[in-house]
C-alpha cells in the first residue's frame, strides 16, 4: 500500500496524551507499561506516575523488546509497550521475534505521527509507505489494528487486556509536543518499576 | 551451592551447567556457527527459554526486561554482534544496573580470513574498557566453570553486567576451509 499522505486512509487524527491518559484509566490489573524514549514516556509520566511504568531514557526501539522481556517473566501479568514510529522503525524485526514466539501477555501500542518529532519532526517512512499494521499482520501478530478515533481505541485496548494477544493498535496522532518529561534516574526508575512489579520489596 | 558438574566436561556442557546453576532461564541469541552446540543445548532442556532474535540489541532488550520483571537472562552473539550493542550496553544496561551476562563467540583472531571480522574484533574490548564492564576472555577449559560461577555471583552481588568472550582457544573457533 502507497499512501499518499500521512492522513489519506481517512483514519482520525488523534492525541498522543489524550490517548496516554485513556490507556491508564483503563488499567486495572497492575498491568506493567514500557514506555519508549521522548515524547511517549513523557506523556505517560504525565498521565500519571504509577509503580508499574517503566520510562526508557535511551537504547531508542528497544521499548518493546523489554516490554516482551517483562512479558516472558511474569506470565500472569498483562505487559502493554508504547512506541512511537521512528522508535518502532528503528527495530522492525523485533515484531518478527514477537510473531515467532506469540506472548499472550502483550499488547503494543504504536503512536505513529509520521515523523521523528523530538529531533525537529523530520519524516519517517511511515509518513510515506510503510504501513506499521501490515509489517506487524506480515510478522504474524495477527490482531493488529489501526484505531479509528477514541472509543475504537478504548474498545480495542479493553479487548487487548482480556484476551489472549500479542495485539499491535496503532493510532495516528498529530504533533502536539508532550505534556511532561520524566525523571532521568534510571538507577530509581530501574528499582521503582522492580518493586512495581513485585520483583524487589 | 555446589556446583553442577556437567555431564561431557565440554565448554558449552560447563556454560549450559552454569546458566542453570544460576537461574538465567531466558537466554535469547543471534546465532553462530560456534556456539552451535550451546545452542542446540539451550533449545533441548525445557529450564530454558532460549530462542532467536534478529539483531543483538534486541536480544539485550529482552533479557533486561526479563531481569526487571523477576527472571534472569544471558545473551549469546559473534564478534561482530558485539559491535552492534554498545548503545544499548551505554543507556540501558549500565545505568539500569542489570547483570546481564553477555556471551560473545570471539572471531576476528587466531586464523581470521575475513578482514571485516578481524577488524571489528579489535573493538570489543576497548568498548568494555571504555564502559567499565568487567570482562574475562576465556582460554582454558579447566578455568571456564571457575570464571563462570564466580562472576556470575559477582554480576549478582554488585548488580553490574559481565561480558565472557569466548575464544577459539577455548571453542576452536572457525576454521578457514579453503
Amino acid at each position: 500500500m502507497t499512501k499518499i499522505g500521512h492522513n489519506a486512509d481517512g483514519l482520525g487524527v488523534l492525541n498522543r496524551f489524550t490517548l496516554t491518559q485513556c490507556l491508564v484509566r483503563l488499567l486495572e490489573h497492575d498491568e506493567a507499561v514500557v514506555a519508549g524514549i521522548g515524547n511517549t514516556n513523557f506523556d505517560l509520566w504525565a498521565a500519571g506516575r504509577r509503580p508499574q511504568n517503566y520510562y526508557m531514557l535511551g537504547s531508542m526501539g528497544l521499548a518493546i523488546p523489554i516490554a516482551f522481556g517483562v512479558a516472558l517473566a511474569q506470565p500472569e501479568r498483562m505487559v502493554v509497550a508504547l512506541e512511537g514510529d521512528g522508535s518502532l522503525l528503528m527495530q522492525l524485526g523485533c515484531l518478527a521475534t514477537i510473531g515467532a514466539r506469540q506472548p499472550r501477555n502483550l499488547l503494543i501500542v504504536v503512536w505513529d505521527n509520521g515523523a521523528y518529532q523530538i529531533t525537529g519532526a523530520q519524516p519517517t517512512a511511515s509518513a510515506a509507505a510503510t504501513d506499521l499494521v501490515e509489517v506487524a499482520r506480515a510478522c504474524g501478530i495477527g490482531q493488529s489494528a489501526w484505531v479509528a478515533d477514541q472509543a475504537d481505541f478504548e474498545q480495542r485496548v479493553q479487548a487487548a487486556l482480556s484476551a489472549g494477544g500479542p495485539t499491535l493498535l496503532a493510532a495516528r496522532i498529530d504533533t502536539e509536543p508532550a505534556v511532561g518529561s520524566t525523571d532521568r534516574d534510571p538507577v530509581r526508575i530501574c528499582d521503582d518499576f522492580m518493586r512495581g512489579l513485585g520483583v524487589t520489596k | 551451592m555446589a556446583m553442577t558438574m556437567s555431564l561431557d566436561g565440554t565448554w558449552h556442557s560447563l556454560v549450559l551447567a552454569a546458566l542453570r546453576e544460576h537461574a538465567f532461564g531466558i537466554v535469547p541469541y543471534v546465532p553462530d556457527r560456534v556456539l552451535t552446540p550451546l545452542l542446540s543445548a539451550l533449545a533441548g532442556d525445557r529450564f530454558f527459554t532460549s530462542f532467536a532474535c534478529t539483531r543483538e540489541e534486541e536480544a539485550i532488550g529482552i533479557a533486561t526486561g526479563a531481569w526487571m520483571g523477576g527472571r534472569r537472562g544471558a545473551v549469546l552473539m559473534q564478534t561482530s554482534g558485539f559491535a552492534t550493542i554498545p548503545n544499548a550496553l551505554a543507556s540501558l544496561v549500565v545505568p539500569g544496573r542489570i547483570p546481564l551476562l553477555v556471551f560473545v563467540s570471539e572471531r576476528g583472531t587466531l586464523g581470521e580470513f575475513n578482514i571485516g571480522q578481524a577488524l571489528v574484533c579489535r573493538t570489543v574490548r576497548p568498548v568494555l574498557y571504555a564502559l567499565g564492564i568487567e570482562n574475562h576472555t576465556i582460554t582454558r577449559l579447566d578455568e571456564l566453570a571457575f570464571i563462570l560461577d564466580r562472576s556470575i555471583r559477582q554480576a549478582l552481588a554488585t548488580k553490574a553486567p559481565v561480558v565472557f568472550i569466548l575464544s577459539p582457544l577455548l571453542t576452536g573457533g572457525k576454521v578457514f576451509a579453503g
